[in-house]
């Protein structure tokens, strides 16, 4: 048993040594994605990555652990070995509104990560039914206003992107439209083709299709700026409810105590991807917004964690949203 | 018409290169391969193996993507066959006579009907989707969650009527399936309902969880329990492809099988689900002589498995013509299409006809692949069930942990197969079908959630369910099979009581 225990130690001891900077990294990487593969998340993990493991000289090999919001895959990387081995995709869910929805979660996002950088966000667009009365964002604030009531407003299940932005905007306007859950974008976003539901928000990539189709209208996208993708669709701040600026964005994390130099070697990978003509494009043809140069530092990403945890948690807290 | 033959004549074009047609038949074969172990359905498949479609051009992979999805559906029912594990809720029913018949040394016929059904219920999918795609989205934009509800109403209806044996334990074995479904967070809400606390339950409890335990494991358990039953199947391998009797017994459940499977995988929110029920109800109902049900009838294997696959094909019209994934498996397609930056909407069809048609081709062209993949296969197969039970156990065991433990990387659900295999093991000797609580457990979610969804946007008003044409229509069928279910039997229990 002794021995067993001796042979476990110095194995224990030849992967601490691996961990060291300098030959890091020399085996595969994996990367935690809380959530199913083929979902938003996921496509910008497997795009992101494909360029880094050729920087690394390591396949990084995506990990799916779905569950609870993301929040099971989550807690999994944060109390992994910190050493550069295991890496996480976390999101605006997981690390800016889970705090407010989960009660009881087993990590604190600002505090429990070492952050490697911001890899991509996905604007959110307001789409109504394609013949709901009011034709711009200005009247569909008023309408909201005086109707809320009889408005129907779909969403992917409590604790999804869409609901998480979708009860921002209802607090921004002060309307309480009825809400409707789907398990899932799909089946919400048939329903709004249908005319079933209302409107909802939602990341450009779900809805961007049906968009360009005629079988929904925008309303207005909430960037700064128009997105190539729909150059048509006016942000914002150009119709007028300047106070609606969200971004479903996605962010690689490691464990909390990774050593600064793997963080390093991380963070320029992440970059060096983000600059690579193929990783751009195909971020840019899904509707996404590459992060600037501040933004792909660790700093940056802490300081967008903190200030993501202040704004959601309000929000969430007074719409009485929780998910346990 | 025209248009239909230039359209398929330029699909054909794209999927007959020698390139499309070798990736069509890579990713049957492959597809195959990983369905047939116990646990890995078409989602883990397809997740697994998706990294290595992506040095492939975008139609390339997607038709490759899409073998996989067929031979991982037909991998599954092999395994529903052989060693009694429905990885898919679609292969539930094919588990119910298709492995009565292999412990009667038919199982080589079972697969082969299987392989055939699924052919012809391919093609005439793959003819549908060219010709009618477009106009049938319609179809899933009708299905709002009040016509839903009702749907799955008349679904809980055909739950009672496959029943074998008692009535009322079929009833309650739906009810026990649907209160399982409860299980996890509240969809509107965000409560926890029924977890104890527990985390691991707290999104509910895995479809492929529950099926692996209640069927898989807790056969293993009942087989141990008497293996002499299993020599039975040892002895008699018997004939591997289907007779002339046989095909007679099945050609008209596979074409009613294809039609039903069809019509039921347009719909969103996983229609496609009741296919194989709905076929197996209909072929029984139609039956002379409905108590060969459930001890190896032939066309209880070649209806719902027609069915089967022409949902998994015609589940492909919403994804294909409005970008919308009606179910698990398709919303993991347009992962792969993004993936490949392809984004999957209405535009695809004028924006990529090459990719568009050639998938629907390429769609044929795989179903062709299957047949040629799988009847040789058969007979590999079929000796399979020669292994030594004492060998075969552990095997089964084993992959049923590693299959378990792929889907989300969870170690608790392997805990849980091991539970339900208890609870399948006391329900099979306290004479329980497992079979209706499955059907309870998939359509019970779906039930509550359209049920509340469609009150919630009538504001609470019952009668929605009444005056929207489709699901008062709906509604009237499932109480018009549900009386006819329930006379015989209330009759046959008077007779009983007389006769004592």
């Amino acid at each position: 048993m002794k021995k067993i225990a001796l042979a476990l130690a110095a194995v224990a001891g030849l992967a601490a040594t691996g961990a060291q900077a300098q030959d890091y990294p020399n085996r595969p990487i994996t990367m935690i994605v809380p959530f199913a593969a083929g979902g938003p998340t996921d496509v910008v993990a497997r795009i992101v990555t494909d360029h880094m493991s050729r920087t690394l000289g390591q396949q990084i090999v995506i990990e799916n652990v779905a569950g609870a919001g993301g929040t099971t895959g989550i807690t999994r990387g944060a109390q992994a070995q910190p050493d550069g081995y295991t890496i996480m995709m976390g999101h605006m869910g997981t690390h800016g509104a889970a705090p407010a929805l989960y009660p009881n979660l087993k990590y604190d996002p600002t505090k429990d990560f070492a952050p490697i950088g911001l890899a991509a966000g996905t604007p959110i667009l307001i789409v109504a039914k394609k013949d709901f009365p009011a034709k711009d964002l200005k009247e569909f604030v008023a309408y909201m206003k005086s109707n809320a009531s009889k408005v129907n407003q779909a969403h992917a299940g409590v604790g999804s992107v869409s609901h998480s932005t979708g009860i921002l905007f209802d607090s921004i306007i002060s309307a309480k439209p009825t809400l409707v859950a789907y398990r899932g974008t799909g089946p919400a976003l048939n329903d709004l083709m249908s005319g079933t539901v209302d409107f909802m928000t939602d990341q450009i990539v779900n809805v961007a299709p049906q968009i360009q189709g005629g079988n929904i209208k925008a309303y207005a996208i909430a960037t700064p700026e128009r997105s190539p993708a729909l150059p048509d669709v006016p942000t914002t701040k150009e119709a007028g409810l300047g106070d609606y600026q969200v971004s479903a964005w996605n962010a690689v994390f490691a464990p909390k105590g990774t050593p600064p130099d793997i963080v390093k070697k991380l963070n320029d990978a992440l970059v060096k991807s983000l600059d690579d003509e193929n990783t751009k494009k195909r971020l840019l043809e899904l509707g996404g917004v590459l992060p600037s140069a501040a933004e792909r530092t660790p700093e940056g990403l802490q300081k967008l964690v903190e200030s993501e945890v202040a704004r959601w948690t309000p929000v969430l807290k007074a719409a009485g949203a929780s998910a346990e | 018409m025209g248009d239909f033959v230039s359209n398929l004549s330029l699909g054909f074009s794209v999927a007959l290169t020698l390139q499309n047609v070798g990736l069509a038949f890579l990713g049957c074969l492959v597809g195959t391969l990983i369905g047939v172990l116990p646990g890995v359905g078409p989602i883990a498949t397809i997740a697994m193996l998706l990294p290595i479609t992506f040095g492939l051009d975008p139609t390339g992979a997607l038709i490759m993507l899409a073998g996989i999805y067929y031979g991982a559906q037909y991998g599954g029912s092999t395994t529903a066959i052989l060693v009694n594990i429905p990885g898919e809720a679609t292969s539930v029913v094919t588990a119910l006579d298709g492995h009565q018949m292999a412990r009667q040394g038919r199982a080589g016929v079972a697969l082969g009907m299987a392989a055939i059904g699924s052919f012809f219920a391919g093609t005439v999918a793959t003819l549908v989707i060219a010709a009618l795609g477009v106009p049938l989205t319609g179809l899933a934009l009708i299905f709002g969650p009040t016509e839903y509800f009702s749907l799955m109403v008349m679904g809980l209806v055909f739950a009672v009527v496959l029943a074998r044996g008692s009535i009322l334990k079929a009833i309650a074995m739906i009810l026990v399936g649907v209160l399982l479904s409860t299980v996890g967070l509240d969809l509107e809400t965000g409560e926890e309902r029924m977890t104890f606390g527990l985390p691991i339950l707290a999104d509910g409890i895995d479809f492929a969880v529950l099926a692996m335990g209640i069927f898989g494991i807790a056969e293993i358990m009942r087989n141990l329990d008497h293996t002499e039953t299993r020599d039975v199947v040892r002895q008699a391998i018997g004939r591997l492809l289907p007779n002339r009797q046989d095909f007679k017994q099945s050609y008209r459940p596979v074409l009613r099988g294809t039609l039903i499977g069809a019509v039921l995988g347009i719909l969103p929110g996983n229609g496609a689900v009741l296919g194989p029920f709905a076929a197996y109800t209909l072929e029984k109902k139609l039956a002379k002589d409905p108590s060969r049900f459930g001890r190896g009838a032939i066309e209880g294997v070649a209806g719902p498995e027609s069915a089967n696959n022409a949902g998994a094909q015609t589940s492909f019209i919403p994804l294909l013509t409005l970008g919308i994934p009606p179910n698990a498996v398709m919303a993991l397609m347009v992962g792969a299409m993004t993936i490949h930056g392809i984004i999957p909407g209405p535009q695809v069809m004028t924006k990529n006809p090459t990719l568009f048609w050639g998938m629907i081709a390429s769609m044929w062209v795989g179903n062709l692949m299957l047949l040629i993949i799988n009847l040789p296969l058969v007979g590999m197969w079929v000796r399979l069930l020669k292994v030594p039970y004492r060998l075969l156990f552990p095997a089964i065991l084993m992959f049923c942990c590693i299959g378990i433990y792929s889907i989300n990387s969870l170690p608790a659900n392997v805990m849980f197969i091991a539970f339900f295999g208890l609870v399948g093991y006391m329900l099979i000797k306290f004479g329980f079908e497992p079979a209706p609580m499955l059907l309870g457990f998939v359509l019970g979610k779906l039930m509550e959630e359209n049920l509340r969804r469609a009150l919630i946007i009538s504001r609470g008003d019952m009668t929605t369910f009444l005056t929207h044409p489709i699901s008062a229509g709906l509604l009237v069928v499932a109480a018009v099979v549900l009386v006819i279910a329930l006379l015989p039997s209330i009759r046959k229990g008077r007779d009983e009581v007389f006769t004592e």
